[in-house]
């Protein structure tokens, strides 16, 4: 049964994923990772990471992939596109280097050379004390205790993500002037139309 | 038959090539941030694999800061996308070649 779904959510994994490469529309690479996010997240269930699992839908998922469509959307890119490239030599090139780094993954995992200590007792996914409670109790526990610090960090993290993303997407200032002229003149002339109806409403009566 | 941490591995190893190649021949930007998530999924399902394998909750807590990065790189690096959009039209990675303000 495991080795069933595996198998099975291992081909959706990888077709969803070599559909974002090869989709012509954005649309579609951005609907296709979605497969691939879901597949991962089912991987996470049967490796005993729950709340991971919930975590990958709900941020992966929803989010990015939802803020991915969202810019799509709003630049208007969600035509077809050609996937031939100006760089006759780069696609052959890439393809080779990704060969070859596949088959150095694949050799090293098919290996399994990285190994390590068992970790403590109290670092335990499973067993051990049932004190120690569910996944979600035990991810936590490690979070704010052992982690804290960085945690705190990543909030940190998070606000610079914010802020730098709200300057860079603003438009003000400077960034008006560099904007196509079209744009301006059709913003000033709608403003001038909406003065002037303003204008015929307050004569009418 | 089991499924071991090696089947996770290698599936893993493949998820990331396919959005290394990814990066390298697609020229549009927004794929390209895609590719570079499918990088960073494959990666986390590594991280899990090897903490399932040791018995170990710390890399599954990893996987979090893992997220955490991936969702402040996402919405700064649309928003630069954003901000390239408004002053020259098309989104592709030839097209920013030239640095010029």
């Amino acid at each position: 049964m495991t080795a069933v779904v595996f198998f099975v959510f291992a081909a959706l994994a990888l077709a969803g994923a070599l559909g974002v490469v090869l989709a012509r529309n954005p649309v579609h690479s951005a609907l296709v990772l979605v497969v691939t996010l879901v597949s991962v997240a089912v991987f996470f269930v049967q490796q005993q990471a729950h709340l991971l699992a919930a975590v990958q839908i709900i941020v992966y998922a929803g989010a990015i992939v939802v803020l991915f469509l969202f810019v799509i959307m709003l630049l208007g890119v969600d035509r077809e596109e050609t996937l031939e490239d100006p760089l006759r030599f780069q696609r052959p090139a890439a393809l080779a280097l990704g060969a070859i780094v596949l088959a150095e993954l694949v050799f090293l995992a098919g290996h399994e050379w990285v190994t390590g200590a068992k970790a403590p007792s109290q670092f335990a996914i499973k067993g051990g004390s049932v004190a120690l409670g569910g996944n979600v109790e035990r991810v936590a526990r490690v979070l704010f205790t052992d982690f804290l610090w960085p945690f705190e960090i990543t909030a940190g993290l998070l606000v610079i993500a914010v802020v730098g993303s709200v300057v860079l997407a603003r438009r003000s200032g400077q960034a008006v002037e560099l904007v196509d002229e079209d744009v301006d003149e059709d913003v000033e002339e709608d403003v001038e139309e909406d003065v002037e109806e303003d204008v015929d409403e307050v004569e009418v009566p | 038959m089991t499924i071991t941490a090696s089947y996770y591995l290698v599936l893993a190893a493949m998820i990331f090539t396919i959005g290394a190649v990814g990066v390298l021949i697609r020229r549009n930007v927004l794929v390209m941030f895609m590719c570079i998530e499918l990088m960073l999924n494959a990666v986390n399902l590594t991280f899990v694999a090897f903490a399932r394998q040791l018995n170990d909750i710390r890399g599954q807590a990893f996987v979090f800061f893992t997220l955490v990065v991936a969702a402040a790189e996402v919405a700064v690096g649309l928003a630069i996308i954003v901000a390239i959009f408004r002053r020259r039209r098309g989104a592709t990675a030839d097209d920013v070649r030239m640095l010029k303000g």
